[in-house]
């Protein structure tokens, strides 16, 4: 299960909804070991694409490398899918690289509701998880 | 002296759980070569014949080996080298 605040949680959606009809992706980081998302961190998408997105590579060394100064991990890696639901395709499924991350997925096809959705992905094997949202 | 290279926890399972491992050469296609000997299968997972995979990001020191000279990049004994799977993915199938 993911347990995320509702403060993380609507700024996930903001970054999405900002980024449509682009895909929109980051991170949320938490203490290493603790699985609790606690720092928000918007990346770029390089790919600038309604299909596709991938972090740039310097930005995703200079915060890999925050985050293990700091003691931290990626606890979620979050993108939008902008025209289809929430749920990994096979490209999402091949890159994925952190098994120990949530990957939470946002679709902003619909306006006016946003469907998000979290899943472990490890070694090519998808299992949905629920998502809590704490106030 | 040697060249530290980084290795983020996927492909630990190379490197005995270590985060990171000294090596040498000249390059970094040789320095790839050099540490396949103490880990391998290592370097399988970074190059697909001639060129680094693509959803692989390596750095020397803070930048992206991409924008210098990939394989052929000159390393020398006090470089850093960094290790991390590209973050990817989106709706598009491949």
């Amino acid at each position: 299960m993911l347990t995320i605040s509702r403060g993380l949680y609507e700024k996930i959606i903001a970054h999405a909804r900002a980024d449509h009809p682009d895909e929109a992706c980051g991170v949320i980081a938490g203490p290493a070991g603790s699985d609790r998302p606690e720092r928000f961190i918007p990346m770029q998408n390089a790919e600038r694409s309604p299909t596709f997105y991938r972090f740039d590579s310097l930005e995703q060394l200079r915060v890999w490398r925050e985050m293990d100064d700091l003691d931290e991990e990626a606890v979620v890696i979050y993108h939008s899918h902008t025209a289809t639901e929430a749920y990994p395709s096979r490209t999402d499924i091949s890159y994925a690289s952190e098994p120990q991350a949530h990957y939470v997925l946002v679709s902003t096809r619909d306006e006016s509701e946003t469907e998000f959705r979290s899943y472990r992905i490890a070694d090519g094997a998808v299992t949905e998880e629920p998502v809590q949202v704490s106030e | 002296m040697a060249i530290e290279v980084r290795i983020p926890t996927i492909l630990r399972s190379y490197t005995g759980g270590a985060k990171a491992v000294q090596g040498s050469g000249g390059t970094l296609g040789e320095l790839l070569i050099n540490l396949d000997a103490a880990h391998g299968g290592l370097r399988e997972r970074l190059v697909d014949g001639e060129n680094l995979r693509r959803f692989v990001n390596v750095y020397l020191n803070d930048e992206d080996v991409r924008f210098l000279g990939g394989l052929e990049t000159p390393v020398s004994d006090g470089d850093t080298v960094t290790v991390l799977p590209a973050v990817a993915g989106g709706s598009a199938s491949t």
